[in-house]
């Protein structure tokens, strides 16, 4: 997956991105791109902006300035459905954000019933259609709480991609699970890029980065770095500060 | 970072004048609607066949102008029943809430006895506990018992809210996540420890509002001990109102009631808001 993405006309094209919450600027002047069907890791120090990022693609968040080109939409624009975009990118959270009160069925069924106007019977065999593709049609019935951490992020990812987005983003979505559960939610993705999900993913997971990645971002100082294959990020960094960041990454055993 | 040098792009600014303007709007069209709403009200009532009489019984305002002082006076009986009875009703409401959460067979009797005073006291009309209480229990004669209206008035309200709190501390008590529980006992606290330092204080803080609300509520319900004999506001009003049959006694009263329980609403939204999600996590949506 090297060769095609220079000429793949990208998915997601930002441009000067800028956010700051009250006085704290926490991107400024950012460019990025994401080719279809490529998955684009970001990485970078806590606090850096990653998770802001995300939530700016999927305007969570207001921008202060700069553009977001969605399938050569621009989505930052006050004038655009916020709904309409949201439904075609797909967000996973670091906390799940599972809803406690439904079950595992009825939060994959929430937004088709009542975002697409799904009929009920279409949604379900649609849920559980997606709940088998995440491994957990056993689980259709069971409470969110009721499931363990790995098990609760498969059922947040089916959730996301019942709507069939157009792009994915991962929030760190590893961090809050325990080590023996990391890899099936792992396994998870790795699978949905070779299905040709386009995904943005923010992680700590050096080793999977390395392996899923087309592009590696390394956030830092409100913008992007540095940039490239993960062969080029992790074996020969250019900037002094991408360097320092991995450096504690290897102390830290992770990578 | 130098959050003063940048200015916004030329594509921001056209943003953000769009959002200017829509907002703009939304103001003009609720202006507008306000406008036409009022219009019509003024309209519709100030042509109909009895206003002029209505106009003179109930909105004579220079006549209704002269009670203020009197009124006021007498609001002063309302406000300390009210002062009295939220103590009472607060400190009583929790232990029936605690008691109503109880685990376990012993504590039976205790949680049946709480929630049939509950059940009960939420049901009956304040009005028929007013007089139950204020005239049945001084016509037992019973050695001690109290006689005075004021404190008999004070027994009704207070058994009546505390039915209502009890339930709002139990709804925000049971809303307190298990792990806090958890937490709280694997470091040694007891369960009563467990409610009094973890889950109350989480508890109280998520039912400030509905809290507000009743106590809002009980400010206006102090009128009805005027069918105690109380003097109090409404009572006073009466006796006016029985010199001239002008309404606008009730009226200007009604008006006290309102202006005394803006500041406590203002209050409960303001609490309302400082409760909600705002800052980390809870962003534009
Ligand atoms: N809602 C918010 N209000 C104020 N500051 C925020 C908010 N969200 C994030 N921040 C700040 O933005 C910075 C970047 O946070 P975040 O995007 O979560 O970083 P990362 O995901 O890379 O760890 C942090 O300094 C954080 O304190
Ligand atoms: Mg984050």
């Amino acid at each position: 997956m090297s060769v095609p993405q220079t000429l793949a006309a990208p998915l997601l094209s930002v441009r000067g991105l800028r956010k700051s919450f009250g006085k704290s600027v926490v991107l400024t002047d950012l460019d990025l791109d994401v080719p279809e069907h490529t998955c684009t890791v970001l990485i970078g120090a806590s606090g850096s902006g990653k998770s802001t990022l995300l939530r700016c693609l999927n305007l969570l968040e207001v921008v202060d300035d700069g553009v977001v080109e969605l399938d050569g939409q621009d989505i930052a624009d006050p004038r655009v459905d916020a709904n309409a975009i949201r439904s075609k990118v797909g967000i996973v959270f670091q906390a799940f954000n599972l809803f406690p009160h439904l079950s595992v069925l009825d939060n994959v069924m929430l937004a088709p019933r009542r975002v697409h106007r799904v009929r009920r019977q279409q949604a379900e065999s649609d849920a559980v259609a997606m709940l088998e593709r995440v491994g957990l049609s056993d689980k259709a019935r069971a409470r969110p709480d009721e499931l363990s951490g790995g098990q609760q992020q498969r059922v947040a990812i089916a959730r996301a991609l019942v709507n069939r987005p157009r792009l994915m983003l991962f929030d760190e979505v590893t961090s809050a699970l325990d080590p023996e559960l990391v890899g099936e939610v792992l396994t998870l993705i790795r699978e949905l890029k070779s299905d040709g999900m386009t995904m943005v993913v923010a992680t700590h997971e050096m080793g999977f980065a390395r392996e899923v990645a087309d592009q590696v971002c390394f956030l830092d100082g409100g913008r992007v770095l540095e940039q490239g294959p993960p062969a080029q990020i992790f074996g020969a960094p250019q900037e002094p500060r991408t360097r320092q960041f991995l450096a504690r990454i290897v102390a830290a055993g992770r990578l | 970072m130098t959050a003063t040098q940048w200015q916004p792009s030329e594509l921001q600014r056209t943003r953000d004048a769009y959002r200017r303007s829509r907002a703009r709007r939304s103001w003009l069209i609720a202006l507008l609607s306000s406008a036409v709403f009022v219009g019509a009200l003024v309209l519709s009532v100030g042509t109909s066949p009895g206003w002029p009489r209505v106009r003179e019984s109930f909105f004579d305002l220079s006549l209704g102008w002269q009670d203020l002082p009197g009124l006021l006076r007498a609001l002063w009986i309302n406000v300390q029943i009210m002062l009295i009875t939220e103590v009472f009703v607060l400190v009583f409401a929790a232990i029936i809430a605690v008691v109503r959460t109880l685990q376990g067979p012993v504590f039976f009797p205790l949680r049946f006895v709480a929630a049939a005073y509950v059940d009960i006291f939420r049901g009956l009309p304040l009005l028929l506990v007013l007089y139950l209480v204020g005239l049945g229990l001084p016509a037992l004669r019973l050695h001690g018992a109290p006689d005075s209206p004021f404190v008999l008035g004070v027994i009704a309200l207070t058994l009546t809210y505390t039915a209502y709190v009890a339930e709002v501390f139990r709804a925000g008590i049971e809303s307190v996540h298990p792990s806090q529980r958890a937490a709280a006992r694997s470091l040694g606290l007891t369960h009563g420890q467990t409610m009094r330092h973890v889950v109350f204080p989480q508890a109280v803080r998520r039912v400030l509002p509905p809290l507000l609300n009743d106590f809002v509520s009980l400010q206006k319900d102090t009128s009805l001990v005027s069918v105690l004999g109380i003097i109090d506001i409404v009572l006073t009003a009466e006796n006016y109102q029985s010199q001239d049959f002008k309404f606008v006694h009730y009226v200007m009263a009604g008006l006290i009631f309102v202006v005394m329980t803006v500041p406590l609403t203002r209050l409960t939204d303001w609490v309302a808001r400082r409760q909600g999600w705002q800052g980390s996590g809870g962003g534009v949506v």
